[in-house]
């Protein structure tokens, strides 16, 4: 077992805690905020299952970004459908491959051209319409970066360079076990592959601590998620219910 | 007219997207809020005078903008996950009008989310400059001040988020925070003030609405020969009438309370209005405070059951229909006092449009052959509210009435109404002479929308349904070559149409248990 296994080994255990954990603040976070008035954002569904219908219709095909601006949709559903097809591919060094995975691959490995294709059209318009390049910050730009980077790097190893696929499988399968302090299979010693998981271990870093919170965020935005129906249903927030069940108007007189 | 550019017309239908310019609309804002007036509402009001702030505001600042995330979900949900995808940014009327870059609604938004992200996130933190987190400054609060009071909260941007992020929660929280600190804006403030006092936002005491009713009776009569009741303050009707104070007073807006008036007289539904609640209006939601709106409101429910109501029914208002239709039982309710069989509030024109195709009302289309007709959404009830019982019916019920009682009407281009329709640019509380320059300018692609089809369709009025809409486009379309008389309420175009058949109105019977008419 090398020295940069061990440090990989480590690293993946703590972007993954950090992953996990801090997504998992954060919704808690979005879950105990409470959503004091009805505010869906109209024709909205008047059932709970044409919710769930328009936020399918907003998170598989991005509906409203659709109407808004063609080009950007076609860059950003490139990338996000070919995102998921990658990752697909990617579980394979986490489990076996059952028939679908398997009639999956080719897409996802072709998929990594499509996704840094429509990444680089997402960046492009970062420069070139000036609307979007007055409200980019920097952190906007790296991140396009960073995953342009982590695209390129997978498309090297798919495409020019070899990996030893077999020896990551394992390493990644050790892990789960704390292999990398064993010799359950270490890391080739390839740069490529090295750089990649470095870059992905940073994203799963930030994730939470960043805007790529709108993933899990859009289910809990409530122009999007609510049920119109206030007429119907009384619909009240635990601070609201507060002021009325103490006869106060104001919060600050509130006795807690 | 004005010592800023209006914007030209072409009369094609849309409005060319505007390179980004900065600083073209830089003000000092509205006028600011003083002392006594922050007390009415309840708002701090240890500052000496208009434009100077509380001590220590930055925390007091700052302790608001914890407050505010941590009891809506929509603040900071919308604060984390905006991926500045541009989307929203050529989507605001006021952006199209003025091509300042801070009326992008993701660049307003971004005036509140970078103080967020330096004061409550790791990364603005610890790297400021990589996310575009700032310190908050009296600089960044004298911003704030102006370009959230160059959002009239229309919510278009919202419809077009990927992840509908709604820049008037974002503008509610950032007016809020302003009221803690000093900045309350005057218009909204005082307006407020009045409703608390003498029950409505134009002022006007009980008397001189009991004038202003009696006076209309007397028109009404020398106009069609027949005693049409405008009750007021009457115990036992069936139907409580709430509808903005500018209906007693203001054209086109009177013409529609007529209209209302004669619906009720035609179909025998007894009704009455209320000085209690003598005003649909409710500002609280512009300044988003959810107490104040619920003060507001609750004069709603306070009526109802003082003059013994069944059902509550609302004016043409946009923001007031928003509120009624969704937050009134919220606020207010729960109205299990009245009569469940219908919904709880209604607009007048559910009203209206069941009593068309109920087929109680006799109409003459021909009276309103001399117009042709096209009709503007009102944000509010366009993307914050319904009518009917299906998602859209805000959009249909409107146009069934219209048609039903002309001839003539044509649709603005598809892309500039239902949820997609643009607004009048004074809503929001930008309703006031100190802001008569973005007023003036975010009217344009609305404006646009009108004269297309004026031009090409030979449209000669256009309808609203809202107290908001109707004052902003008499005063500020004729900037563009229109007349104030081009704009008209929809029920005006009812009123006109109607033909009464019915000699006297009937009355409520304050005694009568069950006075049910239908
Ligand atoms: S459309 Fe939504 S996500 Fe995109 S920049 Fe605007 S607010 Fe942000
Ligand atoms: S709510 Fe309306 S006025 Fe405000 S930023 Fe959005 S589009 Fe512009």
């Amino acid at each position: 077992m090398t020295f940069v296994s061990i440090l990989y080994g480590l690293l993946f255990w703590a972007a993954t805690l950090i992953l996990i954990g801090g997504v998992a603040m954060k919704i808690r976070q979005y879950w105990n905020t409470p959503a004091p008035l009805k505010i869906p954002t109209t024709p909205a569904p008047v059932t709970q299952g044409g919710v769930v219908w328009r936020m399918f219709r907003e998170v598989v095909f991005f509906q409203s970004l659709f109407r808004s601006n063609k080009t950007l949709w076609l860059f950003a559903f490139l990338f996000h459908i070919s995102l998921w097809l990658v990752l697909i591919r990617h579980t394979r060094y986490f489990m076996e491959m059952g028939a679908v995975l398997t009639f999956l691959q080719p897409f996802g490995k072709y998929a990594g051209f499509t996704m840094v294709l429509g990444l680089a059209g997402l960046w492009a318009r970062r420069f070139l319409v000036d609307r979007v390049r007055y409200i980019s910050a920097p952190s906007d730009h790296l991140m396009l970066a960073l995953l342009i980077a982590i695209g390129g790097s997978g498309l090297l190893m798919t495409f020019v360079t070899h990996t030893d696929v077999t020896q990551v499988k394992a390493f990644f399968g050790g892990l789960l076990t704390f292999g990398f302090f064993g010799d359950a299979g270490g890391l080739p010693a390839d740069p490529i592959v090295l750089v990649h998981l470095l870059l992905v271990a940073l994203l799963m870093i930030i994730f939470p601590i960043s805007k790529l919170m709108h993933a899990p965020g859009i289910f809990f935005s409530p122009t999007r998620n609510q049920v119109d129906n206030p007429r119907e249903k009384r619909h009240v927030s635990g601070w609201a219910l507060e002021l009325e069940r103490q006869g106060k108007n104001y919060l600050d007189e509130l006795k807690k | 007219m004005a010592d800023y550019e209006v914007p030209k017309l072409t009369g094609e239908g849309y409005c060319e997207i505007p390179a980004v310019r900065e600083g073209v609309m830089e003000s000092k804002g509205p006028f600011i809020a003083k002392p006594d007036f922050q007390k009415a509402l309840h708002f701090p009001n240890d500052f000496d005078a208009a434009g100077s702030l509380v001590p220590n505001w930055k925390e007091r600042a700052l302790d608001k903008m914890a407050d505010l995330k941590g009891r809506y979900r929509s603040l900071q949900v919308f604060l984390d996950i905006c991926v500045k995808c541009g989307a929203c940014t050529d989507k605001c009327h006021y952006f199209i009008g003025t091509s300042d870059a801070k009326n992008m609604p993701v660049a307003r938004q971004d005036l509140l989310r970078k103080v967020y992200r330096r004061y409550f996130t790791f990364a603005g933190k610890y790297f400021p400059k990589l996310v575009g987190a700032t310190d908050l400054t009296e600089e960044v609060l004298a911003d704030w001040y102006n370009y959230y009071h160059q959002c009239s909260q229309c919510r278009r941007c919202s419809v077009f988020c990927p992840y509908g992020i709604d820049t008037a929660e974002i503008s509610m929280a950032a007016r809020e925070i302003l009221d803690h600190v000093g900045y309350g804006q005057k218009y909204c403030n005082e307006i407020i003030g009045k409703v608390f006092k003498i029950g409505n936002n134009l002022g006007l005491p009980g008397p001189a609405l009991f004038d202003t009713v009696e006076g209309l009776e007397e028109d009404v009569e020398m106009d069609t020969g027949i005693k049409v009741r405008f009750p007021l303050d009457e115990d036992g009707a069936e139907v409580l009438l709430v509808t903005p104070s500018a209906d007693f007073f203001a054209e086109p807006h009177i013409d529609g309370l007529i209209g209302y008036a004669k619906v009720f007289h035609e179909t025998g539904v007894t009704w009455t209005m209320s000085t209690i609640a003598s005003e649909a209006g409710n500002f609280g939601m512009f300044i988003g405070s959810y107490e104040t709106m619920r003060r507001v409101s609750l004069r709603v429910r306070e009526a109802a059951i003082k003059h013994k109501v069944k059902r509550i029914v609302f004016g043409e208002c946009g923001h007031a229909w928003r509120v009624a239709y969704s937050f009134l039982n919220t606020l207010a309710g729960p109205f299990d006092f009245l009569d469940q069989r219908y919904p709880v509030p209604q607009h007048i024109l559910e009203f209206t449009w069941s009593q068309i195709q109920a087929g109680n009302l006799q109409i003459d289309k021909t009276e309103n052959d001399d117009k042709v007709l096209t009709f503007h959404d009102s944000c509010n009830v366009a993307r914050g509210s319904r009518m009917g019982d299906y998602p859209g019916g805000q959009f249909d019920i409107p146009r069934h009435v219209i048609r039903a009682v002309c001839n003539n009407f044509v649709d603005m281009p598809a892309d500039t109404i239902h949820d997609a329709t643009f607004c009048c640019g004074g809503g929001g509380g930008l309703l006031t002479d100190d802001l008569m320059e973005i007023r003036v300018k975010g009217i344009q692609p609305r404006a646009e929308a009108l004269k297309h089809v004026t031009t090409h369709n030979g449209v000669t009025h256009m309808a609203a349904i809202c107290a908001i809409c109707k004052s902003q486009f008499t005063k500020v379309l004729p900037y563009y070559g229109f007349t104030m008389d081009q704009i008209v309420s929809v029920h005006q175009l009812v009123s006109n149409a109607l033909v009464l058949q019915r000699q006297v109105s009937v009355q409520a019977r304050p005694d009568d248990e069950d006075g049910d008419e239908d």
